[in-house]
């Protein structure tokens, strides 16, 4: 990472003089702050075109693909929606691996929840940094606003992210660039400043009047940030995972799970999830090669996944948790078939817990 | 032209996008690429990723099952990032 910083730095300080269209690279989340700031730059004839990092903790589109009672909702990923309104490519980054180290040791710490926004920023400008070195880009753009986030867009705070990121002033942030210092692209004439903004503090005023100005009409609202990482539930399942694990580690499977269904911990080594409708369900099925598993077999019902250690009697247990959920809840027994994540299945019937069995601290 | 497959199945969106991207990038023009998956999402959202990127789409279609499938045919970027 310092080797990396470095090379950025020695980069920069050899000033490009270039007559061609200047090129920059633009963070596109899928908000309105990061298609802003593109659309300015593109505006000043700028070659622009978007990355977008796709972590694994993404709020796009997931659940909504999921849940029955959303499945009616206009699904979209809304990076690409962005791109399309600003006509640019738009270049998708698998990084859920690199980012594992971010969300697990974040130098900066957490936010509110398990968001880790100043160590993410720096990981994504970082990322762009060296894309924009690899492709012979000229500078990167964000959305960022100084004080519209309390802990990534703070006057103090957006330094830092310029300078881990080994981009330094290569990075334009054109919505609140008439506060900073000039920027790279601002003194060698490829931005005029004077058509950058100065947008200060939480009020999304500004930039939805800039959205009327440039006649865009229709945009995403993130709800508290742009990645699950800031919700509160959310990250309760995750802290729990990695308490169950004695370790924080994760895999895409994991964090696409907490997502998905009810999950409940009657035991400090197993979790149970059950699919909360039909979609949930269809969704769950999928990992039936990889989890334990209870298909209820007599009645109606929630797929069911078993995670973590399953013990003797554990099979019954997350059956008549389970069976709770299906339609024969108020059945005297409930069939089930119990797959061990080997394969190796069996069948079984339980009598369905009563709403009063199920102990609250059970919920994760 | 070649005519080549892609299993998205099961994953969500973005991945489609991105296991798609990242196969086109392997392959030449006029390559004709069918992919698989069962987000919904994906079917505005490969076509958009194809018309961003140049590509042509070919079909798209839902089965009985969700399975979704999806044919398109590479083709020039549209924007060239000078290297
Ligand atoms: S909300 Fe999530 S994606 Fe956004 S900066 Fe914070 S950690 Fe990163």
């Amino acid at each position: 990472m310092a080797g990396q910083r470095n090379q950025g730095a020695v980069a920069f300080t050899s000033m490009p003089t270039r007559q061609t269209q200047p090129k920059a690279i633009a963070l596109i989340s899928g908000g309105l702050d990061s298609l802003l700031a593109a659309k300015v730059v593109k505006e000043q004839g700028v070659h622009v075109e978007g990355i977008n990092y796709f972590t694994g903790f993404c709020v796009e589109g997931h659940t909504h693909a999921i849940r029955n009672r959303d499945r009616t909702r206009h699904k979209r990923n809304n990076a690409l929606w962005s791109a399309e309104q600003l006509g640019i490519q738009l270049h998708i980054v698998d990084v859920i691996d690199a980012y594992k180290d971010v969300v697990i040791n974040p130098k900066h710490g957490y936010g509110a929840n398990l968001n880790p926004c100043l160590d993410c920023k720096s990981f994504m400008v970082t990322r762009a940094r060296e894309w924009i070195e690899d492709n012979g880009f000229d500078f990167i753009v964000t959305g960022e606003v100084i004080g519209q986030r309390p802990m990534s867009q703070r006057r103090e705070t957006l330094p830092v992210i310029a300078n881990e990121s080994g981009a330094e002033d290569r990075l334009l942030r054109p919505l609140c660039a008439q506060l900073l210092a000039p920027t790279l692209p601002e003194r060698m004439g490829w931005v005029d400043r004077e058509q950058l903004y100065a947008f200060n503090g939480r009020s999304r005023k500004p930039q939805m009047a800039l959205a009327e100005q440039f006649g865009i009409k229709e945009y995403a609202q993130p709800a508290g940030g742009c990645c699950f990482l800031t919700d509160a539930t959310y990250a309760t399942k995750l802290r729990d995972l990695w308490a169950s694990r004695g370790e924080k580690r994760y895999e895409l499977d994991d964090i696409m799970l907490l997502k998905v269904g009810r999950h409940l911990r009657p035991r400090p080594h197993l979790k149970v999830i059950v699919a909360r409708d039909a979609g949930e369900t269809q969704y769950l099925r999928g990992y039936r090669k990889a989890y334990a598993h209870l298909l209820m077999t007599s009645h109606n019902g929630p797929m069911t996944l078993l995670e973590g250690e399953v013990h003797d009697g554990d099979a019954e247990l997350a059956a008549r948790i389970a069976a709770r959920f299906g339609q024969g809840r108020a059945a005297s027994d409930v069939q089930f078939d119990f797959v061990t994540a080997a394969g190796v299945a069996r069948s079984l019937a339980v009598a369905p817990f009563k709403p009063e069995d199920i102990a609250p601290e059970w919920y994760v | 032209m070649s005519a080549y497959t892609l299993d998205a199945k099961q994953l969500l969106c973005p991945l489609p996008v991105i296991r798609t991207q990242d196969r086109v990038a392997t392959l030449k023009i006029g390559d004709v690429l069918t992919v698989y998956c069962t987000d919904p999402g994906a079917l505005s959202d490969i076509p958009t990723w194809c018309r961003l990127h140049g590509h042509t789409m070919l079909s798209s279609k839902e089965d009985v099952d969700g399975v979704i499938e999806l044919v398109l045919k590479v083709g020039s970027p549209i924007y060239h990032a000078q290297q």
